[in-house]
């Protein structure tokens, strides 16, 4: 059947069960309370001074007694330079455990090694918030025969203290800890920056390692994930490739065109009635989005506007703009950036979160929900506004929900940024593959051929009509763009559903089908 | 004016997003001898095919001194671009020839002659030289153009950032554009990575005369547009003398104060000036 925004999304599926549909984004969340019960988390004890050292990673994993059927947790704040989450795969199917179910906060190129462990039956289902690299590919292609679940940064919390995702043994990598497992991602020679993610892995698994290649004298200091969580503590020589892990200052783009969009949205922010004193702000890693906060910055000084607090996924151009005092604070749920660290560790107002207090919908109100602007990519965007950032123009699982659905929820100004075509790809299009962020949540489209506004949004479009932007219909853009780089010949698809999108309230956006294979 | 390779599909398709005043497409440097064909087809192609919104359109051509010249002009002349612009012009009597070869394939193909213009590229001491001739030369010169590389590889001397070299040839091609009431359009700043040095560069073009500034990088506009649009209170201060101008001569006053200071037509000019790259309808006041 359709659901509310025009999605086929079956009622039944397999290996999942029956379908929670989306029914908008904040309608399960109006009544103020919600049905789901929390599970508790486990009771665990430890006798006094009993050592929780275990002398490598696969005693540590022995002695949480792993078996059949499993879920296992890794969170991926050590980006493309992550050695434990396939490292301790290994030792799992080494020891012959089957039917894993496997729970990383994300998942990327550097665990394309895994991939043999999907077709072995090792792992036989996922819970992740993006797949890049060949497992993406492989699953689109129908590896797997229960469909992955790709939920939001918010979403993952809310499964795992809702049960629907149940930890068995959560292992997270830190680059300082002590030996009662007290750990942080702020300082070590593998310094990654905030630890949010892993935050509820620690209190809802029933069995914790903490594994680092830096470990420091009693108390590991800021504390992170705390000793009263974690059952084992593992020093290693290397948690990964520090180059990948400890990357320096992100730099804003040099792209012409992503610098001209992000310029477009800078005008269109300031325009839009909300680039006002005390307004929030959260902009990613990308090119044009982070290049946004660099006019951004502009624009604050030479209109001596001070902000409130940065949000989300911080890199080192937004903490130099709360050291020049253009914003009070940075709630940092995780770091883009290795430079962040040192503002972590030094500066009282650069705040790390745990991923619940980011974006959970299922609580008195998370962080993205008090947001005012937040600038977002997309892969691709349809003429309802829906955004697609996890699925290829070929169809293929190649990106990441992230936190892109829980900010665009949460904000008052929800900006996507994007070209309107890529090389021949069309961006802007009439239907997209796969939605991840409904369209009733994004307000703006700003594109280097022109600006769209949701037309959910009248006195918005009225505000950049006044400023002298140039304002258009999506529509006519759409068909621009289609007569500059044609129609696209569309993706087959088989039956087989190989993905699901679930939103951050838990219910069912859009699926992913298998893609044909040509030939 | 943003200079784009002629044989670049991507960056040519792309070319009216940047939010330049104006478009080079370029046949001429930018294109190795071996391509000079695919980017003349290229050219030709775009032109006919892609919509540059609002920003303005010239092709640079190669000389008809060399093998390509002619050619460029009967495939790109038929589909009038806003200018032509004509590289190392020294003489009037080449600016002839160009006029002439160009109105004999507008004839051709039913074209008027007062539609596009020619921009005459000033690239050698001679050019230098002769640069008022050359601008008082046709109507259908409309601006004068300096190529910094070329000159000063002419006058062979070293290229410096801040172009001492070439400032006398920068200050006379102004004054001959300026005597003519034509553009005077500058030469091109080559490290796109010195923001700072753009910045210099351009604030000196501007004091100096010119009236804008070629770009090889879309990453270079917004600096010159910021340093060409009249800061707010340029504006303000403009629009009161506009206002005070208005009242005056309606009671019959030419000359008057503001703020002590003597207000008479040519600050009145400079204040239509401002208002007028500010986009402000002097109407309106």
């Amino acid at each position: 059947m359709k659901n509310v925004i025009g999605r086929e999304v079956p009622e039944y599926i397999e290996g999942i069960g029956k379908t929670d549909m989306f029914i908008g984004a904040w309608e399960k969340l109006k009544k103020g309370w919600m049905d789901e019960p929390t599970i508790p988390p486990p009771n665990k004890a430890k006798t006094p001074h009993l050592s929780k050292i275990c002398t490598n990673l696969e005693e540590a994993i022995k002695k949480t007694s792993p078996k059949d059927g499993m879920t296992v947790s890794f969170h991926h704040h050590l980006r493309n330079g992550d050695d434990i989450l396939v490292r301790s795969i290994e030792i799992l199917a080494n020891m012959g455990i089957k039917n894993i179910t496997l729970a990383s906060s994300s998942l990327n190129e550097v665990h394309n090694p895994i991939l043999k462990y999907l077709k072995d039956g090792t792992i036989t289902k996922i819970w992740s918030s993006g797949i890049r690299g060949d497992i993406g590919k492989a699953i689109s292609e129908g590896v797997l025969n229960i469909p992955v679940i790709i939920h939001s940064h918010g979403g993952r919390v809310r499964a795992i203290h809702t049960g629907k995702i149940n930890l068995d043994l959560a292992i997270v990598a830190a680059s300082a800890a002590d030996e009662e497992g007290n750990a942080t991602g702020s300082h070590g020679k593998s310094a990654f920056g905030s630890l949010g993610y892993a935050s509820i892995d620690m209190r809802y698994s029933k069995q914790v390692i903490v594994i680092t290649d830096t470990m420091v004298e009693y108390p590991c200091i800021p504390i992170s994930i705390t000793q009263n969580f974690v059952d084992y503590v593992v020093k290693v020589d290397s948690i990964g490739d520090a180059s990948k892990i400890a990357t320096g200052s992100t730099r804003i783009t040099k792209s012409p065109m992503d610098l001209r969009i992000a310029k477009i949205a800078a005008d269109v922010i300031e325009h839009s009635g909300l680039f006002v004193p005390g307004f929030s702000f959260q902009v990613g890693a990308g090119g044009a989005s982070l290049a946004v906060a660099k006019f951004i910055r502009e624009k604050m000084i030479k209109s001596k506007i001070k902000g409130s607090f940065i949000l989300g996924g911080v890199t080192s151009y937004v903490v130099d703009m709360l050291n020049e005092g253009l914003f009070n604070a940075i709630f940092d749920v995780q770091s883009f950036d290795a430079a962040v660290s040192s503002s972590l560790m030094e500066n009282s107002n650069h705040i790390e979160i745990p991923a619940a207090l980011y974006a959970n919908p299922y609580n008195c109100g998370c962080m993205t929900n008090k947001l005012d602007i937040v600038v977002l990519g997309a892969l691709e965007i349809d003429l309802d506004f829906n955004v697609n950032v996890i699925t290829g123009s070929d169809g293929t699982i190649r990106g990441a929900s992230g936190g892109h659905s829980d900010t665009a929820s949460g904000a008052n100004l929800t900006v996507v940024v994007c070209p309107s075509f890529r090389g021949r790809l069309p961006i802007v299009k009439k239907s997209i593959h796969t939605v991840v962020t409904p369209g009733e949540t994004v307000d703006v489209l700003v594109t280097e051929r022109g600006i769209c506004v949701n037309p959910l949004k009248p006195e918005l479009e009225e505000n950049l009509r006044n400023a002298g932007l140039n304002v258009r219909k999506i529509e006519d853009l759409q068909e621009e763009v289609e007569a500059i780089v044609g129609k696209a010949k569309e993706v087959e698809y088989t039956d087989k559903i190989v993905g699901i999108i679930e939103y951050r309230d838990g219910t069912i956006i859009d699926v992913i089908r298998q893609v044909k294979h040509n030939g | 004016m943003l200079y784009i390779p002629g044989n670049n599909p991507a960056m040519l398709q792309q070319g009216g997003v940047y939010g330049a005043d104006s478009l080079l497409l370029d046949l001429e440097d930018a294109v190795a001898l071996n391509q000079k064909d695919a980017a003349r087809i290229l050219v030709r192609n775009m032109l006919k095919s892609i919509n540059f919104y609002t920003t303005e359109v010239c092709v640079r051509v190669n000389h008809l001194d060399t093998p390509f010249g002619l050619e460029d002009l009967e495939e790109i002349v038929p589909l009038q671009p806003d200018a032509i612009r004509y590289p190392k012009t020294e003489t009037v009597e080449e600016l002839a020839k160009l006029i002439q070869i160009i109105e004999a394939i507008e004839d051709k193909h039913n074209l008027p002659h007062d539609k596009m213009t020619i921009h005459a590229m000033i690239e050698t001491a001679l050019g230098v030289q002769n640069v008022f001739e050359i601008a008082k030369f046709s109507k259908r010169v409309d601006a004068i153009t300096i190529g910094g590389q070329d000159l000063t590889a002419d006058m062979n001397i070293k290229s410096t950032k801040e172009g001492s070299g070439i400032d006398l040839a920068r200050k006379m091609i102004v004054m001959a554009a300026k005597a003519n009431k034509i553009d005077a359009i500058d030469t091109v700043f080559v490290d796109v990575n010195d923001e700072e040095g753009l910045r210099i560069d351009t604030e000196y073009a501007k004091q100096i005369g010119f009236s804008g500034k070629a770009v090889i990088n879309p990453r270079q506009i917004d600096i010159i547009h910021d340093v060409y649009m009249p800061t707010e209170e340029e504006i303000r201060k403009a629009y009161r003398i506009v206002l005070e101008f208005k009242k005056n001569k309606k009671a019959g006053i030419g000359v008057f104060a503001i703020d002590g200071k003597m207000i008479d037509a040519p600050i009145m000019t400079r204040a239509t000036q401002v208002l007028e790259l500010a986009n402000i309808d002097f109407n309106s006041i």
